[in-house]
């Protein structure tokens, strides 16, 4: 579904991500681990356009979209939740999720602020809340909620777990699960190998830009050298 | 008692068309980031062709606001061309390039303008139906302003409901916070871009088109305009709409009021109030502070160390052929050569604060103007001559630089732009209304130098020596540890003031230093010329300080000297060529920003790097 080869990419003179390969196939939940600095960001940022790839190819669909707006990659399917969040803080939680709307898509389930409501209870007790008053996680539930708004074939998830209590971690990781229950396909970035263990069926180990393994999740925790060298801190 | 409320009312007429154009200028900003100077020429346009709608379609209520709204939306149209054939062009171009490139399209739209219609004033038919006055407590006051002071609500209604009830105002006051994140969801920016520009243009072209009964449609309606506009907004609050409307209707009451009570210095009063508000809200009534992305202003490449070898030597050669130019050339390029001595210390100053001060000013003409009148006023009021003038003049930009420089460093990029502008037309209004003191449009004449300076070769000799003095003077100061930390402020404010600097401080001496070089620059002009004229502290002398420090690049201390030699020698040619000059020079900047958006001096070193194989 989606297929990332020889991907570069440079801020300035800095060069961040050199020859990334990577494959994502339909209704999977793929993670790219690694630690801070690694390049998992960049990677999703390169993938949705916001970032120019300097070389390399991107095929989503069948379709090269690497170099393409960030708007027009969107509109072919691909959602986006950016590890910042950047929720429209001036915005009520209704009217962010109806920034995120996109015309209902063949072959994926189309969602609904009513759905989404459903999949994120807390979301609908604050429908007319402004997105700067809300908590971290909330954030984080509305962030996703409105990535979903766009009906996504494919959503490209920036380290969801980061800064968030444990408890709403384990949330996050059950809508995760919940989204690859009914099909979804997800590449989600991650620092933390035990969400990644929760919610991934396969992931790539990423450092100083450059994929370093690749294996199944139950392999990848069955190795402790790999982990040791790549992911212990 | 009576007359108050009248004068009130008055107040809340005006208000209403200020609103929208300031609320259009607002919106468009909120989106693309653009600060468009060009908005005052979509107001001046929707003046004139109401009146010229009006005047051919038949009279009556049909015809007559047939023609108001027809303006208004062929001015809607215009901005639709502008947003298609240039801005789309430049959205990724540095703020400053942008700003350039709508003041290129003002001046394309003045002479337009003349050439349409003519340099006369146009005075347009009262509207059908509302042609008399009522009487309140005895005055009479137009039926006409009293349907104006509800238009203004009745816009920020409709507005309202447009930017909460719709999707199309969600997703604008989505991108108003985050554009990029608004793409990245799919919405498609252009469309959105075009028709924001689209609505803020039919604002303005109404709010012109609106006053077509009430004053005469005149050529220097757009800079009018444009500079209450600014004012309006920065007391307002950027990107509120509702502080927008607050702002009109001060600004229109002190106004009405003004003319009353002060009519010599209108603008004074409004200085005055918009200090106040100022100190007591930095981001204005109903603002709040700018986020991260409203505050870089870009061009912040940093300044390089010591000069290349070669680039002495250059200069050396380059001034010794200038010190001894008077032995070659005659007096028609002495004379020129001195206006460029002298532009290139104007330009240095602004350099010095745009570039290691990292504020960028709109109406630096201000400084340059008040060293002039200084110098002029001590020779016409007291007899003093050159000498002591040439003292007073850096004294009275820096007098007048800690004076609104200490309002202006506590905001920072298109804010703080903006309120020089503000400063710098209110000087401006005085040197032109205080006929007394400044002799207003007439000027003040025989303002001669000293004797020995008299000839063309002494006058040369003095503005060469004193301007180089004075740029080597700026470039020194660069590099004192006063410079330095001036850059620190600039690069990352916050870790400047978590290292003990005072930021605020040192921005404030940095914008005095730069005032009273441009003072001092002023004072020479003054001299130079023989005369002084509120022209020298007008927009288009603050543009061209502007336009010489970016054509020559602003990470290079040549780059302000290029520049002014550079401007000045092209605006001679096309004045001698034409007398549609400002057009050319328009259609010059847009073209030289459409095709070089990083500016010459960032393409050349893209060129540079390219070749030498880095990366750009």
């Amino acid at each position: 579904m989606l297929t990332v080869q020889g991907l570069d990419a440079h801020y300035g003179l800095a060069h961040i991500l050199a020859g990334i390969e990577l494959t994502v196939q339909r209704g999977e939940v793929v993670v790219l681990l690694g630690r801070n600095g690694a390049g998992k960001s960049t990677t999703l940022k390169s993938i949705i356009g916001l970032v120019r790839p300097s070389a390399g190819q991107i095929t989503f669909e069948g379709q090269g979209i690497a170099g393409r707006s960030p708007s027009t990659i969107a509109r072919l399917g691909l959602g986006y939740v950016p590890e910042e969040r950047r929720i429209f803080t001036e915005l009520t939680v209704r009217e962010n999720l109806e920034v995120g709307r996109q015309k209902p898509r063949q072959g994926v389930p189309h969602w609904t602020p009513e759905k989404l409501y459903a999949l994120f209870p807390n979301l609908a007790e604050m429908k007319d809340r402004p997105g700067g008053r809300m908590s971290g996680g909330e954030q984080q539930m509305l962030t996703i909620a409105r990535t979903l708004m766009g009906n996504p074939r494919l959503i490209l998830l920036d380290e969801p777990s980061e800064g968030l209590s444990p408890l709403i971690v384990e949330q996050m990781a059950d809508a995760i699960a919940a989204l690859k229950r009914d099909g979804m396909t997800v590449l989600l970035s991650e620092q933390s190998l035990h969400f990644a263990a929760r919610v991934a069926d396969r992931a790539y180990i990423i450092e100083k830009g450059r994929i370093r393994h690749e294996a199944g999740m139950t392999a990848l925790l069955a190795d402790a050298d790999v982990r040791q060298r790549y992911l212990a801190v | 008692m009576d007359i108050v409320v009248v004068q009130f009312l008055t107040g809340l007429a005006s208000a209403s068309s200020l609103f929208l154009v300031a609320s259009g200028l607002s919106i468009i900003f909120g989106v693309s980031r653009i600060v468009n100077f060009a908005h005052g020429s979509f107001y001046m346009l929707g003046a004139y062709l109401a009146w010229t709608l009006v005047e051919r379609l038949p009279y009556g209520p049909l015809g007559f606001w047939g023609g108001i709204v027809g303006a208004a939306a062929i001015v809607a149209l215009l901005g639709l061309v502008m947003e298609f054939v240039l801005l789309r062009r430049i959205y990724r171009a540095p703020e400053l390039f942008q700003l350039l490139a709508t003041f290129g399209v003002v001046l394309i739209v003045q002479d337009a303008t003349l050439w349409l219609w003519g340099p006369q004033d146009l005075l347009g038919p009262r509207a059908p139906g509302l042609r008399g006055a009522v009487t309140i407590l005895g005055q009479r006051f137009p039926q006409y302003d009293l349907l104006l002071i509800f238009i203004g609500p009745v816009v920020l209604a409709l507005l309202w409901l447009l930017f909460t009830r719709t999707r199309w105002g969600t997703l604008v006051r989505a991108a108003t916070q985050d554009r990029e994140m608004v793409g990245a969801l799919g919405v498609d920016q252009k469309l959105l871009f075009t028709t924001v520009f689209m609505l803020g243009s039919f604002l303005a072209g109404l709010g012109g088109a609106l006053q077509l009964p009430r004053e005469s449609v005149n050529l220097q309606m757009d800079l009018t305009i444009i500079t209450d506009a600014f004012v309006v907004v920065v007391v307002g609050g950027m990107g509120s709409l509702g502080g927008a409307f607050l702002a009109a209707l001060l600004i229109g009451v002190l106004h009405a009021f003004g003319i009353v009570v002060f009519p010599k210095i209108t603008l004074v009063l409004i200085f005055l109030v918009m200090a106040v508000v100022l100190v007591l809200r930095p981001y204005g009534l109903m603002g709040r502070k700018p986020g991260p992305v409203a505050a870089t202003v870009g061009l912040v490449t940093p300044l390089i160390g010591p000069t290349p070898r070669a680039l002495v030597w250059l200069g050396l050669v380059a001034g010794a052929l200038l010190v001894l130019a008077p032995l070659f050339v005659g007096d028609y390029t002495l004379t020129i050569l001195s206006e460029m001595a002298i532009l290139a210390l104007f330009a240095a100053s602004l350099h010095f604060m745009m570039g290691p001060g990292g504020m960028a000013s709109f109406g630096h003409a201000a400084y340059f103007g008040l060293g002039a009148y200084a110098a002029a006023l001590l020779m016409r009021q007291l007899g003093l001559g050159m000498p002591l003038g040439l003292i007073a003049a850096p004294l009275a930009g820096a007098a007048f630089g800690l004076l609104f420089g200490w309002f202006c460093v506590r905001l920072s990029g298109v804010y703080l732009a903006m309120l020089t502008l503000a400063f710098a037309q209110i000087c401006w209004s005085v040197a032109f209304q205080w006929v007394e003191l400044t002799g207003g449009d007439n000027g003040l004449l025989n303002i001669l130098p000293s004797g020995w300076a008299q000839t063309r070769q002494g006058f040369y000799w003095l503005a060469l020596v004193l301007s180089i003095a004075g740029i080597l003077l700026l470039r020194w100061l660069i590099r004192t540890p006063f410079g330095h930390a001036l850059r620190a402020a600039r690069d990352n404010p916050l870790r400047a003031e978590a290292v003990g600097m005072a930021v605020g401080r040192l921005q404030w001496a940095g914008f005095a230093v730069a005032a009273s070089f441009a003072g001092f620059a002023g004072g020479l002009y003054a001299y130079f010329k023989g005369s002084v004229f509120p022209t020298f502290i007008s927009i288009p002398r603050s543009v061209d300080a502007l336009l010489m420090v970016l054509l020559g690049g602003v990470d290079t201390l040549a780059g302000p000297i290029v520049g002014a030699v550079v401007y000045t020698g092209l605006h001679e040619q096309l004045m001698s060529l034409t007398d549609y000059w400002r057009a050319i020079l328009g259609l010059i900047i847009v073209v030289l920003v459409v095709a070089f958006p990083q500016g010459l001096a960032g393409q050349a070193r893209d060129w540079w790097l390219a070749r030498n194989g880095g990366r750009a």
